[in-house]
């Protein structure tokens, strides 16, 4: 066993390289943001907070923020109900045309988001919904579906059944047994699937880019459409808030619900 | 007594938003078989015309050079993404752990805009690498990056990494670790260990990280578009360049069907080929 104490060395050389690799961009971007000059270059001339004060005052990026959220919110509202009431009848009952449904459903998990976006709209042409948030929102649901959809089920399989037929053998109807018991041990689930839901929505790019239009635009096409135009840091500046924002968020989740068990990769044992 | 409560109240939603779904694949469908009336949004009558036109080499290299990026995107992920899911699952320490999840999972709820960006602003001319090259004097010239394969790459890898660790981490954490011990015990080294109990257990996640990745970087849009700057091009460039330079939304829906295609024939390949090594995770 003379190898294993090199095999570990180099299998912790490797690791933290990747962790390296990953880091990187979010380290540059960090330097880039901070930087006095217009134009990229390193190392940073000068040091300045001149593009965070130009990205809060971009009124793209405000109104895309502003719109981000609406649709956001919406759309991950309405995916976490419909998303919770289909995982239902998926756990408990078999009907007609369940399996297409459910295919249907998890479809934009492997349908290319361009595709998605186009569909909806040459739909939105065709019903004259063009320029609207509906077609936006609609679009979102269909596209964060999945993920509330799996997380609601896999807490649902989880469930100890037990616990409703006690409910129902002291008397409970259907009803009472659905919101006093099987409802909030469901919480978590709901919870981190509405979590992903939202996170993946204000963040969906490629579908948005085609059925937004300049008054419904979220952030991520604003920025998009910065970064196609402007070659200075401002963009660094907005990338940074993002990436310190997300880590902060993912951190809190780590800490409070344990990530590891969202993601189903803790050790079983 | 009832025997389905709430029947109707839990299938109708998802019913109705499968129906929508539907609807927006079928307007896609529909349009594809379309002509194309230039200079108008409006579309003639039925025609094939759009698929035989996607028969010209200038379209039949945009395909290729899509399935090659995502076979090498995937391939690649997955070589960097086992270290990476293999220290998670086995790391000691809790803070050790949370590192590595939070490090791995944090780009993946980036969003493909600021991912990009970044890259650009790591391998652009003036980026980080080559002015930190120049500077060291390794190179003379700026190294050109952005707009390769390569950079092209770089930056897809990035995005599809976390999901093939988050994958691969799920099913090595699944494995019995007395499989291992077993092996050991009967003389096997570390590495001998690894290859033939550890590998070949963890085939699953191997699956499931390979065909994840691939779907992925088949939708990638922003990442290919900035970085690769019109050299390298995938269909999903080309479907946008069509709808919105050309405004030809008929061929730019026939791609799209084209590429729906493709996308399913591939993962069922994959699946057809895996299956002999899906059974050899199961216990």
């Amino acid at each position: 066993m003379r190898s294993a104490p090199i095999i570990r060395l180099l299998g912790r050389t490797v690791v933290v390289l990747l962790l390296g690799f990953i880091i990187l961009p979010a380290v540059v971007v960090a330097i880039a943001a901070f930087n006095d000059r217009a134009l990229l270059a390193f190392p940073p001339e000068g040091f300045s907070l001149r593009w965070f004060v130009k990205a809060f005052e971009y009124r793209d990026f405000q109104t895309g923020f502003h719109n981000g959220l609406i649709v956001m919110l919406s759309a991950s509202a309405i995916a976490v109900v419909v998303g919770t009431a289909f995982a239902f009848a998926l756990d408990r009952y078999r009907f007609a045309g369940r399996g297409v449904i459910e295919t249907l459903l998890l479809a934009p998990l492997v349908v290319p988001h361009f595709t998605v976006g186009l569909g909806f709209l040459i739909l939105a042409a065709q019903l004259r919904l063009m320029r609207s948030f509906t077609v936006v929102i609609v679009c979102h649901v269909v596209l964060v579906l999945p993920f509330v959809l799996r997380s609601v089920y896999i807490s649902l399989r989880n469930l100890d059944r037990r616990l409703e037929l006690a409910a129902e053998s002291l008397g409970a109807r259907p009803a009472r047994v659905l919101f006093t018991v099987t409802l909030p041990l469901l919480v978590p689930g709901v919870v981190s699937g509405w979590l992903f839901a939202a996170i993946l929505s204000f963040n969906e790019f490629t579908a948005s880019l085609f059925v937004t239009a300049q008054r419904t635009q979220t952030l991520p096409v604003a920025m998009y459409n910065y970064v196609r135009e402007y070659a200075d840091p401002t963009m660094a500046a907005m990338s940074l808030i993002f990436i310190v924002g997300t880590t902060l968020l993912l951190t809190l989740a780590n800490t409070f619900f344990g990530l590891g068990r969202v993601l189903n990769v803790d050790d079983a044992r | 007594m009832q025997r389905r409560p709430f029947f109707a109240l839990f299938v109708t939603p998802g019913a109705v938003t499968a129906l929508v779904f539907t609807a927006a694949l079928v307007a896609v469908l529909q349009y594809s078989v379309r002509a194309h009336i230039p200079g108008s949004l409006d579309v003639g009558g039925f025609t094939l015309e759009n698929f035989t036109a996607m028969l010209r080499p200038l379209y039949g290299r945009v395909f290729l050079n899509t399935l090659m990026l995502c076979v090498l995107t995937a391939a690649v992920s997955l070589i960097a993404g086992y270290p990476l899911a293999y220290a998670l699952v086995h790391a000691n320490s809790r803070a050790v752990k949370s590192i590595i999840l939070v490090t791995v999972v944090t780009p993946l709820f980036l969003g493909e805009v600021v991912r990009t960006y970044s890259w650009i602003v790591v391998l652009g001319n003036n980026g980080f690498i080559n002015s930190l090259l120049l500077k060291l004097g390794v190179i003379a010239t700026p190294l050109e990056l952005l707009f390769t394969v390569t950079g092209v790459t770089i930056a897809l890898v990035h995005v599809t990494l976390p999901v093939v660790v988050i994958m691969l981490a799920a099913a090595l954490s699944h494995i019995d670790p007395n499989y291992r011990k077993a092996a050991e015990s009967l003389g096997a080294g570390p590495v001998r260990a690894f290859f033939t109990v550890t590998l070949p257990l963890s085939a699953p996640g191997i699956i499931a990280g390979f065909t994840t990745a691939f779907a992925w970087t088949f939708s990638a849009f922003a990442t290919p578009q900035l970085v690769g700057g019109g050299k390298v091009n995938m269909i999903s460039n080309l479907v946008y360049q069509l709808g919105f330079a050309n405004f030809n939304f008929p061929f730019a829906a026939s791609l799209s069907v084209a590429a729906l295609a493709l996308t399913f024939l591939s993962l069922w390949i994959l699946r057809r080929a895996t299956r002999p090594f899906e059974q050899l995770g199961q216990h």
